[in-house]
This record gives C-alpha cells, structure tokens and sequence, in this order.
C-alpha cells in the first residue's frame, strides 16, 4: 500500500517535470521569433552594406532606387516624411488622448463611461486598412475642397491627411495605457488632497498626473512607435512621391509606405532588395528604442509605487 | 470663484476629447455603413468577382481571411497561453523567465511591414515555403503572439494566489493546480485575448502583402501552399490601383464585410470579459 503511494506521487512528479520542460521550450519560441527578426532583417540587409554607398544611405537627399543609370538611395526623404507624419499625429493624438483619458478616468458619470469605454475599444479594434481607405476616399477630398478657392493642400495625397488617420490609431492606445497608469495612482492620495481643499481639476493636475506621469510617459512613447510603424494608413493617404519636404500639405512616402510599395516590384537578391531590408532595420531600431524607453518609464514607475 | 471656473472650463475640454474620439468613430462606421450596405447581398458574399470586381462577389477573399484566421489560431493560441503559464506561474524571476518578459514587450512593438519582411526573408525565401498561405499565416501568428501572451498572462495573474495555495496543500502538484484550477477561471480572459488577435490577423495588410496574398485568383486555395485573397487586401489593391468609379461598390462592400466581422469579434471579446469580471469578484 504505501509503495504503490510512492510510486504514483513518482510518476505525478515525472509528469510534472516533463509538463514542466515542455512549457520551458515552448516558451523559447518566442525569443526565437525575436531573435529571427534582428537576424533575418540583418542577413538579408547585410549585403547592402557593402553593395550600396552607405553614406549615401544615410545623408543622400534623394530616393530614385529605379533609376536605370544611377540608382539613388538616400533614405532622408523618407526618414524626414516618417517624422513629419509621426510629430504631427502625436500634436492630435496626446493632447486629445489624455484629455479623454482624464475625463473617462476622473470626470465622467459611470453610465456614460460604460458607453465610451467598448467605443475606445471598437475604434483600437479598427482595421487600418479601413481607416486608410477612408482618408483615401473621404477625408482627402474634404480637406481639398474645405479652404477652396482661398486655400488647398499642396498635394490632394498629403501627409497631414496620413497624420489624421493615424492620430485616431493612436488615441485608443494612449487612453487605454494611461488610464491603467491613472487608475493605479492610490486613492489615499486624491482624498488628501481633496481633503485640503483643491478642486478636482487641480487634484487631477497637480496631484493624480504627476502620480502617473512614468505611465503616461510610456504610452506617449508606445503610441508613437505605432504611428512610425504603421504602414496602410499611410500608403493609402500620404501619396507616395519620396521627395525631401518638411512642408505636411505636400505628398511624403514614409519608412513604412516605402517598403511596402517597392518590394512588391523589386527582384529578389538586387541591391535595391537589400536596401528595403536595411530600411527595415532602421525602423526596427527606431521601435526597438522607443519601447525601450516606454519600458525604462514603466519600471521606474513601479518601482516608486509597490 | 475662479478655480471653479477654471475647472468646468478644464473639464468642459476634455469631455469635448472624449466626444471627438466618440464621433471620429460614429462618422468613419456610420459612412461606410451607409456606402456599403447595399452593396450586400446573397450573391455578394458567395460569388466569384467577375469582370475586374465589377460583377459577382468577394467569396474567394472572405475564405482566404477565414483561413488565414484559422491557421493563425492553430499556430499562435497553444504556443501563446503555454507561455503566459511558463511566465506567471513557473520561474517568475529567473534570468530566462526575465529574458521572455522582454521578448514579449519587444515583439508587441514591432512594426507590421518588419513582421512582413521576416516573413518574406526567413518563411517564403530561406525556408523555401514560397509565396503561401502558410507563410502569411506563420507572419501573422508571430505578428499576435505577443498579444496572445500579454493578455492571457494578466488573465492568469488575475485567479488569486489563495486559491493555489488551497490546492497545492490538499496535495496535488503545480500542474493539476494549474491544469484544474488556474486555467479553469482564466478561461474568459485567455478567450477575450484569443478573439482580439484573432480580430487583429483579420485586418492587418502589410504582413500578408509580403508574403502570398494576391488580388485575383480563380479557385480558392488547395492547400497551405497555395497563394490566396484576403479582404484586407482586396480593399487595399481595389483602392489603389484601380479607377475608383468601376469599383467603388466593391470597395465599400469589402470595407464592411471586413468592418462588421472585425467589430462583431471586438464586442464579443469586451462582452465575455466584462460578464466574467461580474462573474469573478475575487
């Protein structure tokens, strides 16, 4: 009797081990995929090293990588519309991001919450290609014609349009991150200070952000690194013409859009295929140190409140 | 007086923000809606396209985007919630259980198109897997996996430690506690995070642009190594490359047949998630 006991606790801790092994190289397959990402984009990227200029790479003012004569690969354009394009939709998306926030967090009737919340959601759940398909149809033509005849877009496809779109991807994301930071500010703090006599407003300002100013600082960055990566939007509503403007209301071909139309038409193994490589890698390392700011914020944060 | 009226300014301000996201959303839904709902029919969402999508229907690319969903379940929903287990309950704090953790914050960071380009570059070319569904399917569940994993370990994280205290002391080992207690209650959290990355592989474009997807095609695909439609897809190549007045029907009908199925999974996941947090009050 009490060896048949030790036998099956024997196998039930076998079993266990093994479940336990499993589990262990199942959960290696995911720092395997991003150790495939750095290195399939740094293989396929390397020969581009040698076979392009790479100074030219990185201060030519001009991207004409078709040209049959002399191919032209100067990534500014691209990297300066993939600026453009990110800065303006993170001046729309923070500011109204967190005045949403705020009010779904500290202001709003529970009942009216309960109605905005799934609609955040909804919007996050949005298909880009959706969105890019309706600044294509719809927004462009309503900025075109707005102004008219005293003022229009220099392009009909322009990168403000592109922002627009990807300012409403990124609001969903500030709000659901910072509300987590809001939300986990303690409680004790807000009564205090109400306690003292400060309106909710100033509560909220001087008091509860502060608080939550690492988490919200994370999903700035976060956010951000969505709009530098994100490729429908813009493929659909900026134009693609890689010419070197810092103006929004002309045409720009950001990072992504490039990638996305040209190696559609590329040969494989051509310096020009490398090169779409190489630029993925520039924005692997744009996204890769944005997270890891995000990241840095976040432990701070939690650091200062156990 | 006047930092009450400082505050209702304030606050009459950021409901404005909260209102303008609201209305944002009602437009762009209520506009496609409106374009695209009669455009829908029996033989629309049955029918082989004809005569360059100006005739017929989008059945080919509603299967390839089923099929895509399906295989990107198959591949990312076992490997993602066995990861958030290993993560939340085995090893928390050794230095590989750290390394994950910062896998998994990383890979959600990742742009779309660079997924696309590992596709392209390890799955249709190194791997020799071609331009294919199952390419597109394997960038795609990697494009999710962090998801898969992010929110199934929160859901795992959410069954409170007393309850596993409770049956590890009545004798069972950390895996029937998991297997029949921890999975068990975190079952409707792990199902919202399924759904949402689900809902997620439905709409993205850029992945699969780069790895088999193709505009026309006559026969829905064979097998896994067939090239295939999708609808993401479909919208993107109808909107761009073709004049918008012989199309336009098929472009709001596609831009809501992929609008309706992408919001229906978002509601059903925010309904599963809030009844099971009335549910579960711990």
């Amino acid at each position: 009797m009490a060896y048949k006991q030790r036998v099956t606790a024997r196998r039930r801790k076998l079993y266990d081990q093994s479940v336990f092994v499993i589990l262990t190289i199942v959960s290696t397959f995911a720092i395997l995929v991003l150790g495939a990402v750095g290195g399939f984009l740094l293989l396929n990227a390397y020969p581009a090293f040698s076979q392009v200029d790479q100074w030219q790479f990185f201060t030519g003012t001009v991207w004409d990588p078709t040209n049959p004569i002399e191919p032209l690969y100067g990534m500014l354009p691209l990297l300066v519309a993939t600026l453009v394009v990110s800065a303006i939709s993170a001046l729309i998306a923070i500011p109204i991001g967190l005045g949403a926030t705020i009010y779904l967090s500290e202001i709003a009737h529970p009942r009216i919450r309960k109605i905005m919340k799934p609609a955040v959601e909804v919007l996050a759940g949005i298909p880009s290609v959706v969105l890019g398909f309706f600044a294509l149809t719809v927004f462009a033509k309503f900025v075109w014609d707005l102004f008219y005849p005293a003022w229009r877009p220099d392009d009909y496809l322009n990168m403000f349009n592109g922002a627009v779109f990807l300012a409403i991807m990124m609001v969903p994301i500030m709000v659901s991150l910072s509300e987590d930071a809001m939300n986990s500010v303690p409680r004790s703090l807000k009564e205090a200070s109400l306690a003292l006599g400060m309106t909710r407003w100033e509560t909220t300002w001087k008091v509860v952000i502060p608080a939550a100013r690492p988490g919200i600082v994370a999903a700035i960055m976060l956010s951000i690194g969505r709009a530098v990566g994100e490729t429908m939007v813009v493929v659909m509503a900026t134009g693609s013409a890689p010419q070197l403007t810092w103006n929004p209301f002309s045409s720009g071909q950001p990072i992504t859009s490039t990638i996305a139309i040209e190696m559609g038409e590329v040969a494989a193994n051509t310096p020009h295929y490398y090169v779409l490589f190489e630029l993925g890698l520039v924005l692997f390392v744009i996204t890769f140190a944005l997270n890891y700011v995000a990241d840095w914020a976040m432990r701070k944060y939690s650091e200062r409140y156990q | 007086m006047r930092r009450r009226t400082k505050e209702r300014l304030f606050f009459m301000l950021f409901r404005g923000c909260a209102w303008a996201v609201g209305l944002a959303l009602l437009i762009i839904v209520g506009y496609i809606v409106v374009l695209g709902i009669g455009v829908i029919s029996w033989e629309f969402l049955t029918e082989f396209p004809r005569r360059g999508f100006t005739e017929g229907g989008i059945f080919p690319a509603i299967v390839g985007t089923l099929y895509l969903m399906a295989l990107v379940m198959v591949i990312a929903v076992p490997i993602g919630v066995l990861t958030a287990v290993y993560i939340s309950e085995y090893q928390g704090k050794s230095r590989f259980a750290g390394a994950l953790r910062v896998a998994v914050n990383n890979l959600a960071g990742v742009p779309s198109i660079v997924y696309g380009l590992l596709g392209l570059g390890m799955l249709v070319f190194y791997l020799n897997w071609g331009f294919s569904l199952l390419a597109s399917a394997m960038t795609l569940a990697f494009l999710v996996l962090p998801l898969v994993i992010t929110a199934s370990r929160e859901a795992i994280q959410a069954v409170p430690s007393s309850l596993r205290e409770a049956s590890l002391a009545l004798g069972t080992t950390k895996w029937q506690t998991i297997r029949h207690h921890v999975l068990p209650y975190s079952t409707p959290g792990i199902l919202t995070g399924i759904i949402l990355s689900l809902s997620r592989a439905a709409g993205e474009t850029a992945p699969i642009l780069l790895t088999g997807v193709v505009l026309t095609k006559t026969i829905l695909p064979q097998d896994v190594w067939d090239t295939f439609m999708a609808m993401p897809f479909q919208l993107y190549a109808l909107a761009t490359r073709t004049v918008f007045e012989k199309t336009a029907d098929f472009q709001y009908g596609t831009a809501l047949v992929l609008l309706i199925m992408v919001v229906l999974m978002n509601l059903a996941a925010i309904v599963i998630r809030n009844r099971y947090r009335e549910k579960y009050k711990w």
